[in-house]
């Protein structure tokens, strides 16, 4: 019996703990909303969000994007991590239609597979706004994404113009199959066409910093002139300088994503360029669209989301 | 002798059960009261249908913690038992046919894992770590990195509801993860491969003294936990109308915290499948419960770590204390 004692206080101990978190996860936002019911009107909307990970700086900035917005339109916003998982994705989405949101927004881990989530959001009759990636079925009320074959050509565009139409580059590929390694490449390609320039290498460093720097080092033995890389996005790029810098030779470097430490690396002169996203902008103009749905407005089914290269 | 360690099992195991069960009722009561959407019949079935694809795997690796193994294995297993099933749903292939032979598949793949580990004298852990990377390595070029829709034949409709599909309201992977635990307590229970297998956790030597091919208790033990992780990879499968490459990562985790919660002994000879199935619920309950408080993904891990400490904990305590 003293056991069973012990092992209710450590319980108790663990539920506190668990109830602190929740408190502490809601934040300043979570409390005003629902307690508005006694007045009729003015009832808070309530919006989910499904991220497809938050341990993506580029993702953070899109749920505070996001966030920021709901703030000031005064919605609830309640943000899930899918943590790359689409089986974790849909039992996301599942929770979130328990909780009665009215509406979802969702940024998949991956096309295909979030069809399954839209169509559980559908069948509670919860209109449903993709961020970033696109689902392949079910019905979607809007598609709000940076055009990402527009963001490949800016930089293939840009790699032609630096190099005179005319030299030898290596392209460095994200996680074959990514809509976003898809289209990127795409642009990229197509900027290059008609051009005197020639892809020597091409390869994936799925998105990675340190694949992006171990496949840079291969080329590098392999290929005796490179004129330019362009990696699919920043952490590749990074990768593949450090690859350059240690050789000692002279490479123009284009990422994508413009991330913090490529920015910096951008001012200092290393990296040639980066194409920017603009994350806190999908998240927000995903909360702006929800809201005008929600109001029942009609919406464009794609809202494309400017990019901008940065090169200085 | 036998029936004095059956009659100590019993008593053994009332205890290590009973902790679990009143993690899980507390759970339940603090989240009623903390939401008011949780005690809700449609996310009562949520829950459990969340939790099925980590009980089912929870069961097969309750059996390799049993003989005090591990299979880390079972999330790459998964993966490329799933994958390969769609592409043959995606072919139109009988769905019985499919259904059978992505289970031996797994069952085959489990096996070889026992081989490796009885006649290969090689570490559990090492052994199955080795194949966990192979099979996942396996299933990148299998799919090419992209993920495979089990759409665009007669076959998806059918196969497609076994992951969404229900039978008297109820999610049908649900009675799959019940007819899992069924028979799995009475392979452990009622079959004397399940004597052997808690023979073979507390004491190999005397098992293999006393005449019991503990290889072919290996095999058959390691060929479980693949055959059930070919069936998870089937319900995540059709419940996601694709198979993703990286399916399943880190499932492993999930999986073996089920069977520590629930009271299993990481050095092999104690535990139960009803433990088990509590762990299980634990975790899933805990993932819905921290969702629906609208706890931060930051914080839900260390929420999560926290609930798998103490369960291990009052586990030891309870043995050391003994």
């Amino acid at each position: 019996m003293k056991k069973m004692k012990k092992a209710l206080v450590l319980l108790l101990v663990l539920l506190l703990t668990v109830s602190i978190f929740g408190c502490g996860g809601n934040g300043d936002e979570g409390d005003n909303g629902d307690n508005g019911d006694g007045n009729g009107e003015d009832t808070a909307k309530k919006i989910g969000l499904v991220v497809s990970t938050l341990n993506n700086p580029f993702f953070v900035d899109l749920r505070d994007g996001a966030q920021a917005k709901a703030t000031e339109l005064g919605a609830e916003l309640i943000i899930l991590d899918s943590q790359d998982d689409a089986a974790t994705e849909l039992s996301n989405v599942e929770d979130l239609i328990t909780q009665g949101v009215d509406l979802i927004m969702i940024n998949p881990t991956d096309s295909d597979a979030v069809g399954s989530a839209v169509a559980a959001a559908n069948g509670a009759g919860i209109p449903v706004v993709t961020l970033d990636r696109s689902a392949n079925s079910g019905e979607v009320e809007a598609h709000i994404a940076s055009d990402n074959v527009a963001g490949g050509k800016m930089a293939g565009d840009f790699i032609v113009a630096q190099l005179g139409g005319t030299g030898k580059v290596v392209e460095l590929e994200g996680i074959p199959g990514a809509s976003a390694a898809r289209e990127r490449g795409e642009g990229f390609n197509s900027a290059l066409e008609g051009t005197e320039i020639e892809v020597v290498a091409k390869q994936t460093a799925n998105f990675d910093r340190a694949e992006g720097l171990s496949v840079m080092e291969n080329i590098l033995q392999a290929q005796a002139e490179i004129d330019a890389v362009f990696a699919h996005n920043d952490e590749m790029a990074l990768g593949a300088l450090e690859a350059i810098k240690a050789s000692g030779r002279e490479i123009l470097v284009v990422g994508f994503d413009a991330t913090e430490d490529a920015v910096t690396s951008v001012q200092a002169g290393e990296m040639a360029a980066t194409v920017q996203q603009l994350p806190k902008e999908i998240g927000g103009m995903g909360v702006d669209t929800a809201m005008k749905i929600l109001a029942g407005e009609s919406v464009d089914e794609y809202i494309p989301v400017e990019l901008q290269l940065v090169t200085e | 002798m036998k029936k004095l360690s059956l009659k100590g099992r019993d008593w053994k195991s009332i205890l290590s059960q009973n902790k679990p069960v009143i993690v899980l009722l507390i759970l339940i009561v603090a989240m009623s009261i903390m939401n008011d959407r949780f005690l809700t019949w449609s996310n009562a079935l949520t829950v459990l249908r969340q939790t099925s694809i980590n009980a089912v795997i929870a069961t097969g690796l309750t059996f390799a913690i049993l003989i005090g193994g591990i299979d880390l294995s079972v999330g790459s297993v998964l993966a490329i038992c799933g994958a390969v099933s769609a592409k043959m749903v995606a072919s139109g292939m009988n769905i019985f046919l499919v259904i059978l032979l992505t289970l031996m598949l797994g069952l085959g793949m489990g096996m070889v894992n026992g081989l490796f580990i009885s006649k290969g004298r090689l570490q559990p852990f090492i052994a199955t770590l080795g194949t966990m990377t192979l099979l996942r390595g396996f299933t990148l070029v299998y799919t090419q990195g992209k993920p495979i829709s089990i759409f665009g034949s007669e076959t998806s409709a059918v196969y497609s509801k076994i992951g969404t599909g229900y039978f008297l309201g109820i999610p049908i992977p649900v009675y799959i993860m019940l007819f899992v635990f069924v028979i799995a307590y009475y392979i452990l229970r009622h079959m004397k491969i399940g004597r052997y297998t808690y023979a073979l956790g507390s004491n190999e030597e005397a098992t293999m003294y006393s005449g019991i091919k503990t290889d072919n208790v290996k095999i058959f033990v390691y060929g479980i936990s693949g055959f059930l992780s070919a069936l998870a990879g089937i319900i995540v499968t059709s419940r996601l109308g694709s198979a993703q490459p990286t399916a399943g990562s880190g499932y492993e985790l999930d999986a073996i915290a089920a069977v520590v919660i629930g009271g299993t002994s990481m050095a092999g000879g104690i535990g139960t499948i009803f433990g088990t199935a509590i762990g299980a619920l634990i975790i899933g309950i805990l993932n819905n419960a921290l969702n629906l408080l609208q706890v931060s993904s930051y914080y839900q891990g260390v929420a999560k770590g926290i609930v798998i400490l103490i369960a291990v904990l009052l586990d030891r305590k309870q043995r050391t204390s003994r």
